[in-house]
């Protein structure tokens, strides 16, 4: 699913617009797999697979691979719908830069959510 | 051109020039916003023409939200909504706009303060209506980047109230109430959150709620994860005679996220308390 996100954010210029101004590496767990989402000005510029060493990521969003898959159901469920909604259940967590990650919040969660319509 | 019924005005509230909204006649309703928000999250209800044929409904924008202007000195100090001050907010406008035994009806902390409103003033009102209503919200977020000069608050608020809505709700909809969010002003939401997050915290008292005074009804949408119908249920538990219906396919805002969704809920609960008063049909 992860691997798919840079071909629908790409192709979509009104998530694009709300990642205007980042130029960031961010890090997605699904489990223990871990993915380095790179973003230029809103588009994703690639998608790498770890295992990583020694690499840098800005803020680290980590979930268990059934709580990704139950947040991506094209219609997905009550309390499974949002990365907050995730949070709240104690489901996903947020490391690194706190700051970067709420200033861009709304494109994280649309670029996240991308899957849904694949 | 189809001129909406809905009529807005201005008065002096305590030093803040307050606006609020109204269409109709008949029982006057109260409607409260969500934090961070403003009345015009209630535009489908006040466009309602069954609703407003026996009902004044009213919505105001609470001080430093939408239309209304914070009190003057409002840039020394940090905005922080808190039980006391929200009550009598409250009982202040339905006072000044001359409001006999109004139904009032919030949502989320609006939600939460009609909770105190049947502990403090259940005599005064006709009934009220709770929506996504919880005694308690504990902190799974830190509000304080809401207010942060190096993230804008707009987006940020957007956001947040972006993912409390419903996959269902259609999205027009759903992003005019975010764009809502986006507008208000700096500290805002987060101020309201205190209230919502912190302060507002009526787990031990609402057992202490007398139904039989004042009706009280409780509608939370299935998609809320904030106050989700978890935290509904748990509240109603302690108050006997609340009257809880979970409303599919709805989150956080009802009212605006999926305004004709949620009248199919309100109308009926409407019609009840018209029926239970002793007003002329």
């Amino acid at each position: 699913m992860i691997e798919r996100i840079a071909d629908l954010v790409n192709a979509d210029p009104a998530i694009q617009r709300w990642g205007r101004g980042m130029k960031d590496t961010f890090m997605v767990e699904v489990d223990a797999e871990q993915f380095l989402l790179s973003v230029d000005d809103g588009k994703i510029k690639s998608v790498e697979t770890g295992p990583f060493v020694q690499r840098s990521w800005r803020f680290a969003i980590r979930a268990k691979r059934e709580c990704w898959e139950r947040f991506w159901q094209k219609t997905p469920d009550p309390g499974w719908h949002d990365l907050f909604a995730l949070l709240r259940r104690g489901d996903v967590s947020f490391e690194g830069d706190q700051r970067v990650l709420m200033a861009y919040l709304l494109y994280i969660k649309l670029v996240l959510a991308a899957p849904r319509r694949a | 051109m189809k001129l909406e019924p809905i009529v807005g005005r201005y008065f002096d509230f305590n030093g803040s020039r307050l606006y609020f909204e109204e269409a109709g006649s008949g029982i006057p309703l109260v409607c409260l916003h969500t934090a961070g928000s403003d009345a015009r999250q209630y535009r489908g209800v006040l466009n309602d023409a069954e609703i407003t044929k026996r009902f004044r409904v009213i919505a105001f924008d609470m001080p430093w939200h939408g239309k209304s202007s914070p009190p003057a000195g409002w840039h020394k100090d940090d905005y922080r909504l808190t039980t006391d001050t929200y009550t009598e907010l409250i009982m202040g406008v339905i006072r000044e706009l001359g409001l006999e035994r109004p139904v009032v009806m919030g949502c989320s902390i609006g939600g939460r303060i009609v909770l105190n409103l049947a502990l403090k003033h259940a005599k005064d009102l006709r009934a009220l209506i709770g929506l996504q209503s919880a005694a308690y919200v504990e902190r799974y977020y830190d509000a304080s980047w809401l207010d942060h000069p190096e993230v804008h608050g707009g987006r940020a608020c957007g956001a947040i109230a972006y993912g409390l809505m419903s996959p269902l709700s259609p999205e027009r909809e759903v992003w005019e109430t975010a764009w809502h969010y986006m507008q208000g002003g700096p500290g805002v939401f987060t101020g309201d959150l205190f209230f919502y997050q912190v302060e507002g915290d009526i787990r031990a008292r609402i057992g202490a709620i007398d139904t039989s005074i004042c009706p009280l009804y409780m509608l939370t949408g299935e998609y809320d994860y904030s106050a989700s119908p978890r935290d509904t249920h748990a509240a109603a538990e302690h108050i006997k005679g609340a009257k809880v219906t979970i409303m599919s396919g709805l989150g956080h805002f009802p009212m605006s996220e999926n305004p004709e969704r949620f009248l199919d809920y309100l109308r009926p609960v409407l019609d009840e308390i018209r029926k239970s008063g002793s007003e002329p049909d």
